[in-house]
């Protein structure tokens, strides 16, 4: 179950001149303008750019939720057309099924698969335990706090064995004391269980904290300002004076393209 | 603790008040003018007691309920069905939206009561008959909330499923379904009862039994004593229903319901 080991240097998500644009019958919009982009196996990206950029957008195209007007999104050798479960979202209002327990929400994408029941149940209890949920399997997602929340989010997706994890702000409504627990929470997870990881955020902090590689947007319509690689060691510290560093370029960058 | 202290409050007003409405109508019927026509609740309640023993028409008053009760809960269910299939259709499906919502709207709001010539016409007076009448008091409700219920399932919830690769047919079972549980037995509940209100409309129709049948008697024979005694055991009877759907409910739907 444990994939060990760092960037393998394998590309699996490949964006291609990607743009999209909204045509309704009043205006068209366009979000997204000739972004190619590339991430590793197991590379930990992270895209970062002001709070009303396309962001969203860019996660909904990997997913396959929604698609490029122009150019091509491909993940592990085939290109995007719909949604399927070789991509795991994680969200930020959590879309857990308020109907499921915990145990019900995290085993819910192996059930779709058709897995058997004893397999399913011990795979999520797996990812339940890794993200420190032991004991709550039986509880619904109205007795959770927003934290708890996130990482039965979290475990959800793990559950799926996808290829690439996409991660839509899921710290954004987080108090702040509850997000450092959940960045240091979703380090550990990823350092443990290796994935290839595309994060979106506007928090600098959290960008320098959990990403190889930040890529900075611009606002609509969005494109690729800059990347910026960090490589620092893990577990990072907040107040590390290289980590502030970077923290500052980005920021200043970022303000830049406003 | 608190809780129970609650509920201890809520028990005393509810026995007052119904003590309060005993008592004014024994007044009025021992005092004013209104004891010529109308019985004081004495001699109801003196009817409903000897009513356990002696047969009223065939039967006992135990008898007459079970028989109502049959007939509620046959077209109740039957209609449920419908009403459940129906209202997600045309919540889900914007042909079945199209094709059924006029038709729905249109047929919504006849009461029951108007149905029965036409149903004694297709289905006699047998039994049939009474189940559908029972079911035409049941079936809006349900529809209706079932329909609204499909309407507001949230699409991030489908478009998760669909990322966690979940077939439509899963989707449906396993993330539209549920979610319009809570939707759905609220309009079990309202349709419960106004299933059972239509026993009366539905007992109109050549019956020999029933709580309904009891009413329509003692109005034929003027005996408002009989009347009343069908009333108020529909009256006790559709509340203890509503009861028993809440809890039901509170059982079904547990991760609806937010603490405090």
């Amino acid at each position: 179950m444990e994939h060990h080991g760092g960037v393998t240097g394998k590309n699996i998500i490949s964006l291609q001149n990607v743009s999209k644009t909204y045509i309704s019958e009043h205006k068209t919009n366009e979000v997204v303008r000739d972004v190619s982009l590339d991430v590793q196996e197991n590379e930990f990206v992270v895209l970062f750019g002001p709070g009303q950029c396309g962001k969203t957008t860019m996660i909904n195209l990997i997913a396959g939720l929604q698609l490029p007007t122009e150019g091509k999104v491909i993940v592990d050798g085939k290109e995007v057309t719909a949604p399927g479960p070789d991509r795991g979202v994680v969200y930020q209002t959590t879309a857990l099924f308020p109907f499921c327990t915990v145990m019900g929400n995290v085993e819910f994408g192996p059930k779709s698969q058709g897995m058997k029941k004893e397999e399913r149940r011990k795979k999520a209890q797996y990812f339940i335990d890794l993200v420190g949920l032991t004991g709550f399997e039986k509880s619904f997602p109205n007795r959770l706090s927003g934290g708890m929340r996130q990482r039965v989010g979290i475990a959800r997706a793990y559950a799926n064995d996808p290829k690439v994890m996409l991660m839509d702000e899921p710290f954004g409504h987080l108090d702040a004391q509850t997000r450092y627990m959940m960045e240091e929470e979703l380090e550990k997870i990823w350092e443990k269980e290796k994935r290839t990881v595309v994060f979106v955020t506007n928090n600098s902090e959290e960008a320098v904290y959990l990403a190889d590689r930040i890529i900075i947007l611009t606002n609509t319509p969005t494109h690729i300002k800059h990347e910026v690689r960090v490589d620092l060691p893990r577990p990072r510290q907040y107040s590390d004076p290289e980590f502030l560093k970077i923290r500052r370029e980005i920021e200043e960058i970022c303000d830049d393209t406003l | 603790m608190k809780k129970k202290k609650f509920d201890l409050e809520r028990t005393l007003y509810a026995v007052l008040a119904i003590g309060c409405f005993f008592l004014l109508w024994w007044f009025l019927t021992t005092f004013t003018a209104v004891k010529e026509t109308t019985p004081g609740p004495v001699a109801v309640l003196k009817l409903l007691g000897e009513s356990f023993f002696k047969p009223i028409g065939g039967k006992v008053i135990t008898g007459h309920l079970l028989t109502s009760l049959r007939r509620v809960l046959v077209g109740f269910s039957v209609a449920t069905l419908i009403g459940i299939i129906l209202g997600i259709a045309m919540g889900t499906s914007r042909w079945a939206e199209a094709i059924i919502k006029p038709i729905f709207e249109l047929l919504r709001p006849i009461p029951p009561i108007a149905w029965i010539s036409l149903v004694i016409l297709f289905f006699g007076i047998g039994e049939t008959s009474k189940y559908i009448l029972c079911g035409i008091g049941a079936f809006t409700n349900v529809t209706l909330n079932a329909y609204t219920g499909a309407q507001n399932v949230d699409p991030e919830l489908i478009g998760c499923a669909r990322m966690l690769g979940t077939s439509e047919r899963d989707i449906f079972f396993r993330v539209i379904l549920p979610s319009c549980t809570p939707q759905i037995f609220a309009g079990m509940q309202v349709a419960l009862s106004t299933s059972w209100m239509a026993v009366l409309a539905a007992e109109m129709v050549g019956a020999q039994e029933g709580c309904g049948w009891m009413i329509q008697r003692g109005s034929d024979t003027l005996n408002i004593t009989l009347v009343m005694v069908g009333m108020i055991v529909i009256g006790i009877v559709g509340m203890l229903l509503a009861a028993l759907m809440r809890t039901i409910e509170r059982r079904l739907c547990s991760w609806n319901i937010m603490e405090e």
